[in-house]
């Protein structure tokens, strides 16, 4: 059994025309995204921004709320839960954000950021098992544990961001979801962090749903990739797969348009026409036709399913060929 | 301007209809920027911060070079003083000549300094949406940059021209959008239609792409390298991404905690940097078809402005640091033709 199964996954956000006016459109954010993460693997999620990459993540961890479909937890469907069931299910899954400045609360120690999460959950039974257990945490991030009574602002953003990991470690989550966990870091600290979250996977064992934008960090941590665009998953494959034969448009564009350190690597770019189209009014048929430079007449008008195209490869375009 | 007298400064060419052969001045060999041991501090006296020390840069007409650092290491307000737009105070110009055509502009006065801003040198920001007025048409935005350095082309005909210049579609009807109307890519676009208004000889670009998407990066990095080819101007790039150097520069400027570290074409750079910190960054990101190998991540933390180490400033970081690197800078010193470094033992492998 998959440790998640996300089935059918929609949300909807609706956008008001007027103060008292009923809403009559809506923002697709995430429209029918199905996927599935074994226990123990590094599952990649990447998109452009407003392609609905960070709304999923929070869908999964219910801090949005689905509009429709299921989030099924080893099984359990977590979407119609509320209250304390909830919150007893949520030991099972963390979440680590972006912004390591705003993710801390600047008026609470380290020592208490990270000890919040035990006492909810009620994991410590006594104030010197509590203690004990902040210390394993910060050092099992790489932490000298006499900056337990610090704040946050004095640390730096690497720092900081191993203080959101050991608060994310400290229930023993089975699932963590990574979102865009290095990209406000330094280049040489951005590392420093992807090595941790690395070893940490190897030794306990934990599932990541890691979003991001930049590919190559993606490909370099994850076992499978899923690629992401106006809310729709349009291609899905082994790491390696995806970066060296992606068979969507989309995907080829994205990974020709990154910049290569290499000088010896020259490729042709791809330079995609136009902006990503507003999530509102999303065009008809294939959402990428506007942008894509191999669309037919039959991409303005079907949608094209996420089908098998080689095994355990999956992509949403009429023309993408089994190779 | 000794560059006159020197053979090098002249190419021969033929006239084509007569055959005559003439001398013309290259233009090219002359340098359009040189800053020569720059040093700037924020506050004065016991408190003072140094943000830039010692940097020393020349811009060939037409050249692109990149200048290439984390953050905090000076690379924004290096870009900044050629315009003197670090205001002072804050800042504190103390040292060194920035020659712009051969005049320097920490000595001239606000009249003349107006003239230089958006005039010979222009810049674009990371933030398209920040450096727009939100209330103002966008037309008008850049007419008013017309106005200011060339006022008898302060026409529409010339602001249609420059958005097409820039690649927006349907200029005409897009003059009268407000800047909330447009992309990201789109408002970047129209940053540097702005900028090119006068016709500058030096644009510095500030992580003009950091702000945006890869697709839309790569559209904006494809339009300046287009732009520069059918303009010819010189471009100061400043970005903490090594992947956008190869593509763009001709040279590279690394910088570290206010100083430069290595100076060197970009191709041989990227191919063999030779400084300790150029090379722990290059392996620190990790490559698309790379390796799945643990990273080599760099130890520590990017030192802040104020709290820089002694001696040479990557020396706590630094894989092969001696104990004698701490006790004094090491001088950026020239290691091979065209190569600038500031480490004495970047032979160690």
């Amino acid at each position: 059994m998959s440790l998640l199964e996300v089935k059918n996954l929609k949300v909807h956000f609706p956008v008001k025309p007027g103060l008292f006016s009923r809403a009559r459109e809506f923002v697709k954010a995430v429209d029918d995204v199905s996927f599935a993460i074994e226990p123990g693997e590094t599952l990649g999620l990447v998109g452009e921004s407003g392609c609905g990459k960070t709304t999923l993540g929070r869908a999964i961890v219910r801090l949005v709320e689905p509009t429709a479909g299921s989030v099924l937890l080893e099984g359990e469907d977590i979407t119609g839960i509320n209250g304390s069931l909830l919150r007893a299910r949520r030991r099972k899954f963390q979440m680590i954000f972006q912004d390591p400045y705003g993710s801390l609360n600047p008026r609470m120690t380290i020592e208490q950021i990270v000890g919040e999460a035990l006492d909810i959950h009620r994991l410590t039974d006594s104030k010197s098992a509590r203690q004990k257990r902040v210390i394993e945490l910060l050092e099992a991030v790489g932490l000298d544990p006499i900056y337990a009574q610090r704040y946050p602002h004095e640390f730096s953003g690497g720092q900081r961001q191993r203080i959101g990991i050991a608060r994310a470690l400290a229930v023993e989550p089975q699932l963590i979801i990574c979102d865009e966990p290095v990209s406000a870091l330094d280049v040489s600290v951005q590392a420093q962090i992807i090595n941790l979250l690395r070893d940490l996977q190897q030794q306990r064992g934990i599932a990541y749903l890691f979003i991001a934008h930049d590919l190559a960090v993606v490909e370099y941590i994850s076992r499978r990739v899923m690629v992401m665009y106006l809310g729709k998953i349009v291609e899905t494959a082994d790491a390696k797969t995806i970066i060296r034969e992606p068979q969507h448009p989309y995907t080829q564009a994205l990974i020709s348009a990154i910049p290569e350190v290499d000088p010896e690597t020259k490729r042709k770019r791809i330079v995609l026409p136009g902006d990503v189209p507003s999530p509102i009014h999303p065009p008809p048929g294939c959402p990428f036709h506007p942008r894509c430079p191999i669309a037919e007449k039959r991409c303005k008008m079907d949608v094209p399913p996420l089908r098998e195209i080689a095994s355990e490869h999956r992509a949403a375009c009429h023309l993408a060929k089994p190779n | 301007m000794s560059e006159f007298r020197s053979q090098k400064f002249w190419l021969r060419e033929r006239f084509p209809k007569s055959g005559f052969w003439v001398l013309t001045p290259d233009f090219s060999k002359m340098n359009l920027l040189e800053i020569k041991n720059l040093k700037l501090d924020f506050g004065s006296g016991a408190d003072a911060l140094r943000a830039v020390d010692g940097v020393s840069l020349t811009i060939g007409a037409g050249e692109t070079i990149c200048l290439v650092g984390e953050s905090g290491c000076g690379k924004t307000v290096t870009g900044l003083s050629i315009a003197q737009l670090v205001p002072a105070p804050p800042a504190n110009y103390v040292g060194g000549e920035i020659l712009l055509n051969g005049r320097d502009v920490l000595k001239m006065a606000n009249e003349e300094l107006r003239k230089i801003r958006g005039g010979v040198v222009s810049y674009i920001f990371q933030e398209p949406g920040a450096a727009l007025n939100p209330v103002f048409r966008i037309g008008n935005q850049i007419k008013e940059s017309l106005k200011l350095h060339k006022p008898e082309k302060a026409t529409n005909e010339e602001v249609i021209r420059l958005l097409k210049l820039v690649g927006i579609p349907a200029p005409e009807s897009r003059i009268r959008n407000y800047p909330f109307e447009m992309s990201g890519g789109m408002q970047q676009r129209v940053v540097i239609a702005m900028a090119l208004a006068s016709e500058p000889k030096l644009l510095v670009a500030d992580e003009p792409t950091t702000a945006l998407d890869v697709t839309i990066q790569a559209q904006i990095l494809e339009l300046l390298l287009d732009l520069k080819q059918r303009l010819g101007m010189a471009i100061l790039l400043i970005t903490h991404n090594l992947g956008i150097v190869g593509d763009m520069a001709d040279r590279v400027a690394v910088m570290y905690a206010g100083q430069i570290i290595e100076l060197s074409p970009a191709k041989e750079l990227l191919r063999r940097p030779l400084h300790p910190y150029t090379k722990a960054l290059m392996n620190s990101v990790p490559k698309l078809r790379g390796d799945a190998g643990r990273l080599a991540a760099i130890p520590g933390n990017v030192p802040r402005i104020g709290n820089f180490p002694p001696g040479c400033r990557f020396a706590p970081r630094c894989p092969i640091a001696k104990p004698e690197c701490s006790k004094e800078i090491p001088e950026l010193l020239e290691v091979e033709p065209g190569r600038w470094v500031r480490c004495p033992f970047w032979k160690t492998p």
